[in-house]
C-alpha cells in the first residue's frame, strides 16, 4: 500500500450510516447493469489474491511458478527458507519499533491541533500534509541520499526512522477525527469530581481516544510492513520482508514466501471482518435502545 | 480532511472544546514536528544540495562534492524527458482507467447497496483487500497470469488478438494495467465516501423535473460527488507516477516502460547521487503543481 492511499484508509468511515435512508435510485436496470459490472470488477481484483493463497500450497521445490500439486509442506514449514523468516521477523520488529513511536508523536499532535491555538499553524498543517503528497520514491531517495551524504551505515535503524516519518501524518489525521469528536462535558465531568488534570488525561481522555488511536497503530503497521519503495533506499544491507521479495524475484520465489503473504492476508481480513460485524451489532443494539 | 477533502466530510468541531492557548500545545507538537523537520524537510534540502554536486577531485565511483551544477539538470531532462513523458502518461492512463473502474463500483458500493448495511460493509472489505497481500507479491501474480505460456495470453492468441509471437509481459499494456490494479482502492474510497453520503432526493427532485437517467447523471450525481473524483485522481496519480514497481523489469516491464522512479532507483544504486537527485526533485516539482492548485482550491484547514 502507498502512503497516499493510506490517507483514504485513515478517514474513510467504512461503517455505513443507515440514518439517510432515501428511496434508492429508480432506474432499475440500470442498477443491475452497475450491479454486474462491480460483481467482475471485484473478481477480477481477486484473482491475484487467489493466485498468491493457491501458491503457497504449490509443491514447488526451486520455482514457484509452475503448478506441481497440492502440498501443506510450505505451511508446516515456513523456515525451510532461512532468509524468509528471517527478513519476516526483521519486517515484525520494524514495524512494532516505527509505529511505538508514530503513534505516540502523531497522538501529541493530533491532540494540540484540535484543542490549541499556537502560532505557525497553516505551517504545521503544510508539514503534515507535504509527506503524503510526496511520491514514495523522493521521500526514499532523499532520506538515502542524507544517509549517504552524512556517511552512516545504514540498516534496520534507518529503515525504522523512515517508516516513522511516513506514518507520523497518518495517524495525525486518523486520530485527529477521534480527538474532535470527544465530549468535553466527560472530561468536565472528570474535573468536577476533583480529578487532577493528569487524572482526567489518564482515566478519560486518552481511554475514550483508545480506538482512533487503536486504528491508527493498526494502519501504521500496515504500511511499514508492506512498504518497499521507501524501505529500499534506506535499508543497506538489512533485509524486510518486501525486500526479501523483491531481490528473490530475479531468481524465483520461495513458496515459503507466499505462506508468509497468505497468512498475514488472511489474519488481516479476519480482525477486520470481525471489527465490521461487531461493529454492526453494536449499532443495531444502539437503535434498539434508543 | 485526510487529503481527500471530501466535501463537508471532516469531523464535526462542534462538540469539541474552544480552542486555547498554552504552553502545552508547544510540548505537545515540538517532538513530533522536530523529527519531520529532521526526517523530511532536511532530506528535502539534502536532496537539492545533492543535485547540484559535481564529482570530486579524484572521480572516484560516488564521490561528489558541494558545488552549483546545473547541468545536472540540463542532463536529466536531455537523456530523460522522454521517459518523464511516459512516466507521466502512463500514470495518467492508469488514473483514467482506475477512475472508468471505480465509479461504478463506488457507486453500486455507495448507492446500491444502501438499504443493505451489511453487504455495503463487505464489499468494501473486497475493495480495500489486495492492501493486505503483499504488494510485490500480488504484482508478481499478474505476472504470472499475464506470463507467456499462460491462460490469459493464449487465448488472446486463439483470438488473433495478439499475434502468434506477441507478449503481454514487458509491455506498457502490463505495466498500465498494474498501475491502474495496484491503485484501484485509492480511486475506489474517496469516490464511495462522496457518493454515500449523496443524498438521493436530489436526484429523485431531478426526476421530478422530468430529467432522464443520463441528465440525472451529468447534472446531479457527478457533480455532488466531484470532491471524491477530485481527490481519487490525485491518490492514483501520485504514486503511479513516483512506482518504480511495476514497471521493471523483473516484475511487469522492460527495458522500454522504464518510468521516473526506476531511473531514480538505478542511478542512486549506481551512486550516480546528483542525477538521481535532479530527477527525484523534477519528479517532486511536476507533481506538486497539481497539489499545490488543489490545496489553493481547499484551504490548509482542510487538509489533514
Amino acid at each position: 500500500m502507498s502512503t497516499q492511499g493510506a490517507a483514504v484508509l485513515a478517514e474513510a468511515e467504512l461503517a455505513p450510516r443507515p440514518e439517510k435512508r432515501a428511496r434508492s435510485g429508480r432506474g432499475g436496470a440500470g442498477n443491475w447493469v452497475v450491479g454486474i459490472y462491480s460483481v467482475i470488477a471485484l473478481l477480477i481484483m481477486l484473482v491475484p489474491i487467489g493466485y498468491t493463497i493457491v501458491f503457497s500450497f504449490n509443491d514447488s521445490r526451486r520455482s514457484n511458478i509452475v503448478w506441481r500439486g497440492f502440498t501443506l509442506d510450505n505451511w508446516l514449514n515456513v523456515c525451510d527458507d532461512p532468509r524468509v523468516c528471517e527478513s519476516f521477523s526483521n519486517s515484525i520488529l520494524v514495524g512494532v519499533s516505527a509505529t511505538l513511536v508514530a503513534t505516540v508523536l502523531g497522538t501529541m499532535i493530533a491532540i494540540a491541533i484540535v484543542r490549541y491555538t499556537f502560532r505557525l499553524r497553516t505551517l504545521v498543517t503544510v508539514l503534515l500534509f507535504l509527506p503524503m503528497a510526496t511520491p514514495e520514491v523522493v521521500l526514499g531517495s532523499g532520506l538515502g541520499s542524507q544517509f549517504v551524504n552524512m556517511g552512516v551505515e545504514r540498516g534496520l535503524w534507518s529503515i525504522i526512522v523512515a517508516h516513522i516519518m511516513f506514518c507520523i501524518s497518518f495517524v495525525v489525521v486518523t486520530v485527529r477525527a477521534r480527538v474532535a469528536s470527544l465530549d468535553p462535558s466527560l472530561e468536565e465531568a472528570g474535573r468536577d469530581l476533583y480529578a487532577s488534570p493528569a487524572q482526567v488525561f489518564w482515566r478519560v481522555t486518552l481511554p475514550l481516544l483508545m480506538p482512533g488511536i487503536a486504528a491508527a497503530a493498526l494502519l501504521c503497521f500496515a504500511l511499514s510492513f508492506d512498504d518497499f519503495i521507501i524501505t529500499n533506499f534506506v535499508s543497506g544491507n538489512a533485509e524486510t520482508f518486501p525486500k526479501f521479495v523483491y531481490v528473490a524475484a530475479a531468481r524465483g520465489i520461495p513458496a515459503q514466501a507466499n505462506v508468509i503473504a497468505s497468512a498475514v492476508f488472511i489474519l488481516a481480513i479476519v480482525i477486520v471482518v470481525v471489527a465490521q460485524l461487531s461493529a454492526g451489532a453494536r449499532r443495531r443494539r444502539l437503535a434498539k435502545s434508543s | 480532511m485526510a487529503f481527500g477533502a471530501f466535501a463537508n466530510t471532516g469531523p464535526d468541531l462542534s462538540a469539541a472544546a474552544p480552542r486555547r492557548r498554552s504552553y502545552i500545545a508547544l510540548i505537545l507538537l515540538l517532538p513530533g514536528v522536530v523529527y519531520l523537520l529532521a526526517t523530511f524537510v532536511a532530506p528535502l534540502i539534502s536532496l537539492v544540495l545533492t543535485s547540484f554536486k559535481e564529482p570530486g577531485g579524484d572521480f572516484e565511483v560516488g564521490e561528489y562534492v558541494y558545488a552549483f551544477r546545473w547541468e545536472n539538470y540540463a542532463e536529466a531532462i536531455g537523456r530523460f524527458g522522454e521517459i518523464f513523458l511516459r512516466t507521466f502518461g502512463y500514470s495518467a492512463l492508469a488514473t483514467i482507467f482506475a477512475l472508468l473502474i471505480s465509479y461504478p463500483l463506488a457507486y453500486f458500493i455507495g448507492v446500491t447497496l444502501r438499504r443493505f448495511p451489511l453487504w455495503q460493509s463487505l464489499t468494501l472489505i473486497l475493495v480495500i483487500a489486495p492492501f493486505f497481500i503483499s504488494f510485490l507479491l500480488r504484482t508478481l501474480a499478474l505476472k504470472a497470469i499475464f506470463a507467456d505460456e499462460g491462460a490469459v495470453v493464449g487465448a488472446l492468441q486463439a483470438v488473433g488478438i495478439l499475434g502468434p509471437d506477441e507478449y503481454l509481459n514487458g509491455t506498457a499494456f502490463t505495466v498500465i494495467f498494474g498501475l491502474t490494479y495496484n491503485y484501484i482502492p485509492f480511486m475506489t474510497l474517496p469516490i464511495y465516501a462522496s457518493l454515500e453520503r449523496l443524498d438521493l432526493r436530489f436526484v429523485e427532485a431531478g426526476g421530478d423535473l422530468y430529467a432522464g437517467p443520463a441528465q440525472r447523471f451529468w447534472r446531479i450525481i457527478l457533480p455532488l460527488s466531484l470532491p471524491g473524483v477530485v481527490s481519487g485522481m490525485l491518490l492514483t496519480f501520485i504514486p503511479a507516477s513516483g512506482d518504480y514497481v511495476n514497471a521493471s523489469k523483473e516484475f511487469l516491464g522492460s527495458t522500454s516502460t522504464v518510468m521516473a522512479g526506476n531511473v531514480i532507483n538505478e542511478l542512486f544504486f549506481q551512486s550516480f547521487y546528483p542525477l538521481s537527485a535532479a530527477v527525484s526533485i523534477l519528479l517532486m516539482v511536476a507533481i506538486l503543481i497539481p497539489v499545490v492548485a488543489y490545496v489553493a482550491k481547499s484551504g490548509s484547514e482542510d487538509l489533514l
